[in-house]
């Protein structure tokens, strides 16, 4: 059977950083980029006699989360030890939530070549993070650090609903998307703050048994995620063609051949012997700070995105890049309730706004100006007091200084002449000082208009409104 | 007469009075462990220095008119499972060698607040896992009423300290008896308070859901102004209990006329030492004359006690010890090759059999397959042995028994039959795994002149009404007065 | 319930001992005892029990998202048998 005659099943594990100031059961701060150890204290670093006390803003953003993607928040979930040796887990147990996690029975929903597609949510639980080891390139040994250790973390599990790896990509996307729109994490595959792992199976199509499920790790980025899971289709298809079996193991993604493969020197006899940490009683999360959570749960990118061109009829091209990003989509919102056309302040977005950004690097939260002064400009090129073009050098002033834009026209004399009796007097001038090109015009060549009102505008010094001048240099031409 | 013959109030009455000085004491204390302790071996290491200048310290508090606490000045011990910040902790094990912790256990901290000299570190069996000291990688502590029997354990060498009178009382842990089963063994009073009264941070865990600190003194009185030290909420500490605490001294004299105390019928079996029964049933009469009323009460389901803690405790202990892997702090293999040697090697070396032997069994009832039929079917039996309890405590207002089936055994009698020795805790660890008060108060001896304990359990958060019901004995028996021989 | 060599063996394995053949004998005689002993438990009837995992009813306590100091790293590695730098140092771990 080719691969076409086989049914990819996937469902992914995403491990995503919340954003607190400190650890998950611990005061110590969870800044990344510390000397090694440098955030730790005897409760991260396992020593005798500590306990844990648990964050309650991890509880929050486990709950908004768990709301956001539509879950049943549970009044009461309960902690677990998960326990294994390794150097970068100092109790020697990872303290987790297992049979009895926060969150339960969630979804999330996707777009596909064939439209919306809702991908199941099985669960979400809050865990701490293990530490680092490193390699010490130096001598025969590797080196424990500790900061990462104690970092809260969400796991947000799938249901093997995802089909094919382009669903995967776009569920991961989707999800990142909501994560970072809740403000509880910041949506970095590349330094690992948002990681993702992915069980891939394959089954002959029209079968309703799964195949055996290989667990994918080190999937760093969107398009490793896409290559790893379309590689392994086809490795667990040639598997099962050769009359092979596929194994349940763990395989790594190898970034530079392009393969996955096994880790199974890891996989020796792993028994976990969860049970109940009896360091820290069972979480109740009462009805009200469920019904506050779901009261203060913004707008999520979706439905933000559907809003986006029904209220302000926008196309979904420039709703889709507009609500990509919480702050952009609320700036733009901000700016629409001073300006009504909302497709002309579309355009200033996704052309001149986002090229500054982009260019001077600046976020959002520091622009200058506010959203009332682009309305003002934006009016001013309405009314032609200030052409597009100057328009333009006027916000980009406004970007870098902050000055209202009444005054940066003012001070670099950007306003358009738009008196009738001064352009008249000046389209006089030019045509008389040009009579063999009026003959020449009057005489059917047409094509000169563009020379005189190139003259004018230069003897304007561009400042003049481009209507009036076309509108008086055919009157007096006589169209 | 000597100063370390005083009780903590006495002595603290005299410190107040400025007719002793905390330096005073200290210094009494230090010179009473260097003549008795090379025979009783209560300590694994003495503290001098740090106790003289805290005693300089309180002192000079008293004399500005300014203690800490009523209690400032008055040197104590500490069973060497408290971590002690610059001073060296090992839990009684090998593993834990040199490791000198970085911060202090909360109730280190509260009674350094309340202005006491801690004079030293005590002996113990390792993790707390033992009920004789045996277990101990250091020392054999010797009970100083008979020096060639046990002075019991964990807090082994907290009792034996304070029944030799080296200090004038000591912190212990208790986790299935631990601290009461010794104080019996010593002829003094010993608390395991409810669980979640004392704090737990800075304390090496053995098993988290059972384990608890207390006091260990010679008089009633001196157990309820420990604990008026410790018995504080800790934010540090999820399963503390944000409880008031109330004044442990002030009804102490109150009496036990009206009370219902709860006689158990389980708790008196075969095989119980027919010494020790009667002196606990001597004690029950006593108690009616005082105007108490006896009724029978039955907490069917002690009998499953025993394997349910033993199935419970290693659990919990088989990943608390996780920790122990020579990579951040303690003993580490030197030779071990590859990290799983390091590992296997380091864990094998650094722990005594015992340990091994609870790690073996605590492993085993979580791993896959065996969880259901031995680690939760305990957790469900712990359901009802705490509901025994709470009916009984509908009907009475506390319960009394033996707190140990024998008095003092011979060093070395049990140490090769771990099932005998577990046996020793038969009558303290469903307080444990119900996480009810209990105390240990002394209730005369043997006539080869051993002590015997009376043990009084309660309802959650009476400390105060044990306290008072175990005074209402004392007062009229004394026992505690009597000095240990320290002959073998 | 008799404990075998091999069960004997696979749980010090998960639990990171390493035995010597004598204590490998000598605990799969105490653990069967202990675990014939602990057998009664076999006969209760517990289906509608719950489980008690906790001996406190205390809520769950809550701290504030706030950071406090930690430890300098000096202090932290002062008992590390082993150290580079401001790391723990094992042997090499072989993936």
């Amino acid at each position: 059977m080719p691969v076409s005659d086989f049914q990819p099943v996937i469902g992914l594990e995403v491990h995503a950083q919340l954003l607190t100031q400190s650890k998950i059961f611990c005061g110590c701060s969870t800044a990344f980029g510390a000397e090694p150890n440098r955030n730790t204290c005897p409760v991260c670093l396992g020593m005798p006699g500590v306990l844990p006390v648990l964050n309650q803003r991890v509880v929050e953003f486990a709950v908004r989360t768990g709301l956001a993607l539509e879950c049943t928040v549970k009044k009461t979930s309960v902690w677990s030890r998960k326990n294994y040796f390794y150097p970068d887990l100092p109790k020697g147990y990872q303290i987790t939530q297992y049979d009895q996690p926060i969150c339960e029975h969630g979804r999330l929903v996707i777009d596909t070549p064939q439209g919306e597609k809702v991908i199941r949510v099985r669960r979400i639980h809050m865990e701490e993070d293990a530490g680092k080891n490193v390699h010490d390139a130096s001598g025969g040994q590797s080196l424990v650090d500790l900061n990462r250790a104690g970092v809260p973390l969400l796991e947000i599990v799938s249901e093997p609903d995802l089909r094919d790896a382009d669903e995967a990509v776009e569920y991961l996307k989707a999800m990142r998307d909501v994560l970072v729109y809740l403000g509880v994490n910041d949506g970095n595959l590349e330094e690992g703050s948002f990681r993702c792992d992915a069980n891939v199976s394959v089954m002959p199509k029209g079968s309703s048994t799964y195949g055996q499920r290989c667990e994918l790790k080190n999937l760093n980025s969107f398009r490793f995620l896409k290559q790893a899971i379309e590689y392994e289709i086809s490795r667990q298809v040639d598997v099962i063609e050769s009359g092979g079996k596929v194994d349940q193991e763990t395989r790594l993604w190898d970034v530079n051949k392009g393969v996955t493969r096994s880790m199974r020197s890891k996989e020796e006899a792993h028994d976990y012997r969860y049970f109940p940490e009896p360091d820290l009683p069972p979480l109740h999360v009462s009805d009200a700070a469920i019904d506050a959570a779901a009261k203060a749960l913004p707008e999520l990118p979706r439905a933000k995105l559907t809003r986006f061109t029904s209220q302000y009829g926008l196309p979904a091209y420039d709703a889709r890049i507009l609500t990509a990003e919480r702050p952009l989509a609320d700036f733009f919102e901000a700016c629409a309730a001073h300006y009504a056309d909302a497709k002309k302040l579309s355009n200033w977005f996704l052309g001149e706004l986002m090229r500054l950004l982009k260019e001077e690097g600046t976020p959002l939260s520091a622009l200058r100006f506010t959203p009332a002064q682009l309305a003002e400009l934006l009016g001013a090129v309405d009314k032609g007091t200030v052409s597009a073009n100057a328009g333009k050098d006027v916000l980009g002033e406004m970007f870098r200084t902050g000055k209202a834009p009444a005054d940066i026209i003012a001070e670099k004399g950007l306003a358009q002449v738009s008196d009738t009796g001064a352009i008249e007097a000046v389209v006089d001038d030019i045509l008389a000082k040009n009579a063999g090109e009026v003959e020449k015009y009057r005489a059917g060549k047409k094509q000169v208009f563009g020379f005189f009102v190139g003259q004018v505008m230069r003897a304007m010094k561009g400042k003049g409104n481009p209507t009036l001048v076309n509108d008086l240099l055919k009157k007096k031409l006589g169209d | 007469m000597q100063l370390t013959d005083l009780t903590m109030l006495e002595l603290a009455a005299k410190l107040a009075a400025g007719a002793v000085s905390s330096e005073e004491a200290t210094r009494a204390c230090l010179e009473r462990i260097r003549q008795v302790d090379p025979k009783v071996r209560a300590f694994l290491r003495v503290d001098e220095e740090g106790a003289l200048v805290a005693a300089r310290a309180s002192d000079a508090r008293r004399k500005a008119g300014n203690p800490a606490s009523p209690l400032d000045g008055v040197p104590v011990g500490l069973k060497d499972i408290f971590l002690t910040e610059g001073v060296e902790t090992t839990a009684g094990s090998r593993i834990l060698e040199g490791f000198v912790p970085p911060y202090d256990a909360t109730v280190v901290r509260l009674l350094k607040e309340a202005g006491l000299p801690l004079v030293g570190k005590l002996n113990m069996d390792e993790f707390a896992m033992g009920s004789s000291n045996e277990s101990s990688a250091y020392s054999l502590t010797h009970n100083p009423w008979d020096l060639t029997r046990t002075p019991g354990g964990s807090s082994g060498g907290s009792s034996a300290a304070v029944a030799a009178r080296e200090v004038f009382g000591a912190l212990g842990t208790d986790t299935g008896g631990s601290i009461r089963q010794p104080a019996a063994l010593t002829n003094t009073v010993g608390l395991k308070p409810t669980y979640g009264r004392v704090s737990r941070f800075g304390i090496i865990a053995f098993a988290s859901s059972l384990d608890q600190p207390g006091p260990m003194t010679r008089t009633v009185g001196d157990t309820a102004a420990l604990l008026q030290l410790i018995a504080r909420h800790d934010p540090q500490d999820a399963t503390s209990a944000a409880v008031e605490t109330p004044d442990y001294s002030a009804d102490l004299e109150g009496g036990v006329r009206g009370l219902r105390l709860g006689v158990p019928r389980e708790y008196f079996i075969e095989g119980m030492d027919p010494e020790v029964e009667a002196s606990v049933r001597e004690a029950l009469r006593e108690y009616e004359r005082l105007g108490a009323t006896l009724v029978d009460v039955s907490l069917p389901h002690t009998k499953y006690a025993l394997a349910t803690y033993y199935l419970i405790a290693p659990a919990e202990a088989s990943s608390n010890l996780a920790r122990y892997d020579g990579i951040r702090y303690g003993q580490r293999a030197k030779d071990a090759r590859g990290l799983k040697e390091l590992y296997a090697q380091t864990r094998e070396r650094g722990f005594g059999p015992e340990v091994k032997r609870r790690i073996m069994l605590g492993t085993y009832a979580l791993s896959a397959g065996y969880y259901d039929a031995y680690y939760l079917r305990a957790q469900k039996v712990r359901t009802l042995i705490r509901e025994d309890f709470t009916k009984v405590f509908k009907d009475v207002d506390a319960v009394l028994s033996p707190t140990s089936p024998v008095p003092a055994f011979k060093l070395g009698e049990k140490v090769d039959d771990p099932l005998s020795m577990y046996l020793m805790d038969v009558f303290t660890l469903p307080c444990n795994l119900a996480g009810l008060p209990g105390l240990s108060v002394p209730c005369g001896f043997t006539k080869a002149g051993l002590p015997v304990g009376l043990q009084v359990l309660g309802r959650p958060f009476d400390e105060a009404r044990l306290l008072r019901i175990a005074r209402a004995y004392e007062r009229e028996h004394d026992f505690f007065l009597r000095p240990a021989p320290l002959r073998g | 319930m008799a404990l075998t060599l091999e069960q004997v063996r696979h749980v010090a394995t998960l639990a990171r001992l390493a035995l010597t053949p004598e204590e490998e004998q000598r605990f799969s005689t105490q653990l069967s005892a202990v675990l014939d002993a602990v057998a009664q438990l076999q006969s209760l009837d517990v289906e509608a029990v719950e489980p008690t995992s906790h001996a406190t009813l205390a809520e769950s306590l809550l701290r504030e998202d706030v950071t406090r100091p930690s430890l300098p790293p000096e202090k932290s590695l002062a008992n590390a048998p082993a150290k580079s730098g401001t790391s723990f140092a094992v042997p090499k771990i072989i993936e």
